[in-house]
């Protein structure tokens, strides 16, 4: 325990908001080369995928919190809420890439697309269930909803995470590796969340 | 996109007597030629003066880096550029192509006594990937029916299947079972014997790349691109539809027919338009034809036939 305490130490020294600048590096570096052509020759492709994978990356990042934490006693709560939102504007990026380059605003179409397509439609549920989780990202909402209900709504991001693998598994053709292994990272981070409920429940009678 | 404009064909570039002596080399079945990635540098093009085609589009062709680089060859990866990495491992040198089945004339073929045996014809087809976008390849190769005619298929025989090379010590994506190997595809023989059809040995006047399906593929442009398969060891005639590897991985998606049909959306997506590969970010895309805009060609080989559900 001493050495998770002496790392926690350290990382109390960190502070978070230097994340809100660093983690979208990646994904402006990917746009910068997309506007100068040099992401292959299928930019749009490239560009949409790219930044729908690192929102996903993230939302994993923000799952293992709370396993690291109970495992190792490394804690690393507090940089949570700034790989929260950047994942959400990875999202929200992959989304409006889709919908500004890709259909071109063509609401019709759009509107289309997300009822005729099941993977357009889960992944929009995935980012809806996001939403209020980056509306309620700030010390405001712990306070006035209280932690309990604020803990409940931030549960979201169980869904956003499932929703994510099951849109990325949609969209490809056969079995290809990225979304299988995605898939199951996420299927065994929230096996972990089941995991500890039954465990809670069983002691709670004792 | 690096645009490919010229008034000169392939042939203006390298003096008559040169090519003539190239060819000869490769023809005399100097097999270390044609296997040398060196051979096109020093001596010029591989087809140096392949016979134009009124089959031929006049768009303009993608350039040689975007057709080299962002392939479908699942054998090599399943992303565009894996096959570009993983591809220059196979041995091409020897291959033989053998014809059985249902037919008088089977046979084992190297590619080169297919090339002499043919004559070698650029064809410039639209490409159009099942995935929704498309490129214009300056293919070369050999109407397919010519070699159908010689094999002398009987009065049984339906269908063509196909088949690729299966060897994972070369073909990294054969290592994992995205789909269950050897890739297969197959063609109404009527198909299989449409003018539009070949069998492809090279583009841009060079040897085929190994990405783009070295050293022989098929190519049938008013069909998806997967129907169009690569690096083919064996072809056979049948009586029954052949199985299909998209088709057998995913039937409800994949159909046998594969026939590009902007108005038949795959369920996952729409076929109404394509992005054109290479033009950049911002490009608009472009409306899909039926067929892939062969329709005068081929309209006929579906007379009759309701195209939603023969998808």
């Amino acid at each position: 325990m001493a050495y998770s305490q002496r790392i926690n130490g350290w990382l109390r020294k960190i502070p978070a908001w230097p994340l809100y600048f660093l983690l979208p590096i990646p994904g402006i570096y990917t746009f910068v080369l997309a506007l100068l052509n040099q992401l292959g020759p299928d930019p749009l492709y490239e560009l949409i995928r790219t930044f729908g994978e690192r929102g996903l990356q993230l939302i994993i990042l923000t799952l293992l919190i709370s396993p690291i934490r109970r495992w190792t006693g490394v804690s690393l709560l507090k940089f949570r809420r700034a790989i929260g939102l950047v994942s959400f504007y990875y999202i929200c990026s992959h989304m409006l890439v889709w919908i500004a380059i890709d259909q071109g605003w063509n609401i019709n179409t759009i509107i289309e697309e997300i009822i005729k397509r099941p993977f357009i439609t889960v992944g929009m549920f995935g980012f809806l269930t996001m939403v209020p989780l980056a509306i309620t990202s700030n010390n405001y909402s712990i306070r006035r909803l209280g932690a309990l209900v604020w803990n409940k709504i931030h549960r979201l991001v169980y869904l956003a995470g499932a929703a994510g693998v099951i849109h990325y598994l949609l969209v490809v053709k056969a079995w290809p590796m990225e979304p299988i292994v995605y898939t199951l990272i996420v299927a065994l981070l929230l096996a972990i969340r089941l995991w500890w409920k039954i465990n809670k429940k069983k002691k709670k009678p004792a | 996109m690096i645009k490919f404009k010229s008034e000169y064909s392939h042939a203006d570039v390298t003096p008559k007597s040169y090519w003539l002596n190239r060819r000869k080399l490769i023809m005399g079945g100097t097999g270390a030629v044609l296997a040398s990635p060196f051979a096109g540098s020093v001596l010029g093009k591989a087809f140096p003066s392949p016979i134009a085609s009124p089959y031929s589009t006049d768009q303009e062709p993608h350039s040689f880096e975007d057709i080299t680089t962002y392939n479908n060859f699942y054998e090599f990866g399943t992303r565009k550029g894996d096959p570009a990495k993983n591809a220059h491992n196979l041995t091409t040198e020897p291959w033989t192509v053998t014809i059985d089945g249902l037919c008088d004339n089977p046979g084992e073929y190297s590619v080169h006594e297919l090339i002499e045996k043919y004559p070698i014809e650029e064809r410039i087809y639209r490409l159009r990937c099942v995935e929704a976008w498309s490129m214009v390849v300056p293919w070369i190769g050999f109407e397919l029916g010519k070699l159908i005619e010689d094999s002398l298929p009987d009065s049984k025989a339906k269908f063509v299947a196909f088949e690729t090379l299966v060897r994972p010590e070369e073909m990294v994506g054969q290592r994992s079972g995205f789909l269950d190997w050897p890739y297969r595809e197959g063609l109404r023989l009527d198909e299989a014997m449409n003018p539009l059809t070949i069998m492809s040995v090279g583009l841009y006047g060079e040897l085929m790349p190994n990405q783009n399906g070295a050293p022989i593929r098929l190519v049938v442009p008013w069909k998806y691109g997967f129907k169009s398969i690569k690096s083919i060891v064996k072809m056979t005639f049948t009586e029954e539809m052949p199985l299909t590897s998209w088709n057998d991985q995913n039937p409800r998606e994949y159909g046998f027919y594969s026939n590009v049909n902007p108005n038949v959306s795959h369920p996952r997506w729409s076929q109404a338009a394509e992005r054109v590969i290479g033009t950049g970010l911002f490009a608009k895309k472009i409306p899909t034809l039926m067929f892939n805009g062969y329709e005068e060609h081929v309209a006929h080989l579906y007379e009759g036939m309701d195209l939603t559900e023969n998808y």
